[in-house]
């Protein structure tokens, strides 16, 4: 699984970190509702923070088990920030805007921000 | 009629075995680790929980082809691969072969962040795979621990490790999940509350600079097992586990003699020696001769042309060689024609049970057919006298079984009493021979009494000995009006009399 840069976008929006392109999977198991809940939870963060610059791919690991050793996934759902760098990690089902905004450093860290 | 036998497989559980192949575990749990179900492992760092684990899968692979997967949520593949490695194994050809699959799991703490609900499935989905890839019935979780450290709902952590070994039960694996020793606990996060199968628990202590360690099985559901601690060792050839009371006293009793290679002192045990497989206790002062009579011994089976093995916890190989050699015992050609081979380490190069684990080992592969350990008592430095006794009581065991007669020399502190040492071990051994030095008149004589000899009638004199460069010779007792006289007195007596016997034979000589 490399990450597929995206160099063009990136040169267009080098200025601002604000405005880095934002590479996302998300690991899920089957479709249970807590799945459904996190794809529908982050679809609903990138529209409203990070429009026009990301990419969500879903990998379901019922049906590709060999791809949780890379990402090295325990819980799920478990989304990964591939870009921009460092790679962050979120678990759970998104239903925690404010956690998983903070996770995706899309708002600062706060001393309580956990 | 076989008794023994048919005892041993009633006493057997009903609960199905896999074999560890780790000598004596499968002893202590009577055949190994429950089938299918999984055992918890528990101890501090550094305890040998990873190493046995390892040993659980290898030789599960090669003994009994069963696959295995190890999951390590510490170390990586890399790190792994030097570890088994540590125990004297590669796994890369088992892995070829798929035999073995290696995995490591990272936990990584506080690098994620929570963001609603969650559970274990990925974790599971990653087993179920590795399991299936390569159609493992053996499975290691080391440290599954780690977890708590990775992710913080710990409710949610307890549901899934829960369901982890309810799966890993219907799965049919038999498991070994390893947890660190916690306060108080067994484990930090009481995993036994999940695993209640099968729990072994390992112990690494420091005594007096000397590192022992432990294992026992606190409980194993549904079969008999050791309950005792067993001392165990690691060392390149992996562990070894030393039960302690595995045996019990059901070694077959053998009627076939061995010279002790003095005539007197064979002529002192019912004329013919020391019994075959017995075990033999020779215990003195500084300087009473107990080397010199463990060199005879060896001496003598030597020329029976049978392996002996001797083993020095005081003296160098040159050393035992050159007294030895002074009283006129020429150990130099069993040497190097391999019938005697003498061990010397020093008692503070290992602990109690590396020593142990060292001489099985030489037993092993030597197959001899008398043991010399000189002295025993040098081993009291590295343990305390029940861990000796424990250990003797083991080698012991093992020698009987094997029907290998044992010398044992000790050295007590006090001409007059035997030490404590002696006392404990006496009860383990057949023949004690206790040398002494007399002081009387002024003079040290040396003293040779046979306390006891199990199961022949034994001399009950004291008999003086001296040690010259033709050897160690029992003197002829002499008496003089009751009384065995020693020493000067005896020679006077002895002088006396040839005197009296010169005198009269001198008139003899001229009559003719």
């Amino acid at each position: 699984m490399t990450a597929k840069r995206t160099p063009r976008t990136r040169a267009t929006r080098k200025p601002a970190p604000a405005g880095e392109f934002y590479d996302l999977r998300l690991y899920v198991a089957g479709q249970t509702s807590r799945s459904l809940a996190a794809i529908t939870n982050l679809r609903k963060i990138c529209k409203e923070h990070l429009a026009g610059r990301y990419r969500i791919r879903v990998i379901d690991l019922l049906e590709h088990p060999q791809l949780a050793r890379g990402d090295q996934i325990l819980a799920l759902p478990t989304l990964v920030r591939k870009l921009p760098e460092p790679i962050r990690k979120l678990v759970g089902d998104l239903s925690d805007t404010e956690r998983a905004l903070v996770g995706l450093d899309l708002r600062p860290r706060t001393p309580t921000g956990r | 009629m076989p008794p023994r036998r048919a005892k041993r497989v009633a006493a057997t559980s009903p609960v199905a075995k896999a074999p560890t192949g780790i000598q004596g575990l499968d002893e202590i749990t009577s055949g190994g680790l429950p089938k299918g179900r999984p055992t918890l492992i528990c101890g501090g760092p550094g305890c040998g929980k990873t190493i046995l684990a390892m040993e659980f899968l290898i030789n599960g692979a090669l003994h009994q082809r069963e696959p295995g997967v190890f999951v390590s949520f510490e170390e990586t593949i890399e790190d792994l691969t030097l570890n088994f490695a540590s125990v004297g194994f590669d796994p890369r050809p088992l892995a070829a072969r798929k035999l073995l699959a290696l995995e490591h799991v990272r936990v990584l703490p506080h690098e994620i962040q929570e963001t609603g609900g969650y559970d274990l499935e990925g974790l599971f989905i990653r087993l179920a795979d590795a399991i299936d890839r390569i159609g493992a019935k053996r499975v290691v979780l080391d440290t599954i621990e780690s977890l708590f450290s990775g992710l913080s709902d710990t409710r949610v952590l307890r549901a899934e490790l829960r369901r982890l070994f309810d799966w890993l039960r219907a799965k049919g694996v038999t498991a070994i999940v390893t947890g660190e020793r916690g306060d108080g606990k067994l484990t930090r996060q009481g995993l036994e509350e999940y695993i209640t199968d099968c729990v072994i628990l390992l112990d690494h202590r420091v005594n007096e600079q000397n590192a022992t360690r432990r294992l026992r099985v606190v409980k194993y559901r549904g079969s008999t097992h050791g309950v005792n601690e067993a001392p165990f060792f690691i060392d390149d050839h992996g562990i070894s586990v030393l039960p302690i009371t595995s045996m019990g006293l059901e070694h077959a009793v053998p009627t076939g003699r061995v010279s002790s290679g003095m005539v007197e002192i064979d002529g002192m045990m019912g004329r013919r020696g020391f019994f075959r497989g017995s075990s033999i206790l020779v215990s003195g002062g500084a300087g009473t001769g107990k080397t010199s009579i463990a060199g005879y011994f060896v001496d003598a089976a030597c020329r029976r042309k049978e392996s002996s093995l001797y083993f020095a916890f005081e003296e160098s190989t040159d050393q035992i060689e050159r007294n030895l050699g002074s009283i006129g015992i020429d150990l130099a050609p069993w040497l190097r024609n391999g019938r005697l081979r003498v061990h010397a380490a020093r008692p503070t190069t290992s602990g109690l049970e590396g020593h142990l684990s060292t001489m099985l080992r030489l037993i092993d592969e030597r197959r001899p057919r008398v043991v010399v350990v000189d002295p025993i008592s040098n081993l009291i430095s590295v343990g305390t006298t029940i861990e000796v006794k424990a250990m003797l009581a083991r080698l012991i065991d093992i020698m009987k079984v094997r029907q290998i007669t044992a010398l044992f020399t000790s050295l007590t502190g006090d001409d007059s009493h035997p030490a404590d040492i002696d006392q404990g071990i006496s009860s383990f051994m057949d023949s004690w021979i206790v040398l002494r030095n007399i002081e009387r008149n002024g003079e040290r004589t040396r003293s040779l009494a046979v306390l006891k000899s199990r199961g022949m009638s034994h001399s009950n004199q004291v008999r003086e000995f001296v040690l010259t460069a033709k050897g160690l010779a029992l003197l002829d007792v002499v008496r003089d009006r009751g009384r065995v006289l020693v020493g000067s007195e005896r020679v006077a007596h002895l002088t006396g009399r040839a005197h009296a016997a010169a005198q009269h034979s001198i008139p003899r000589a001229r009559r003719s």
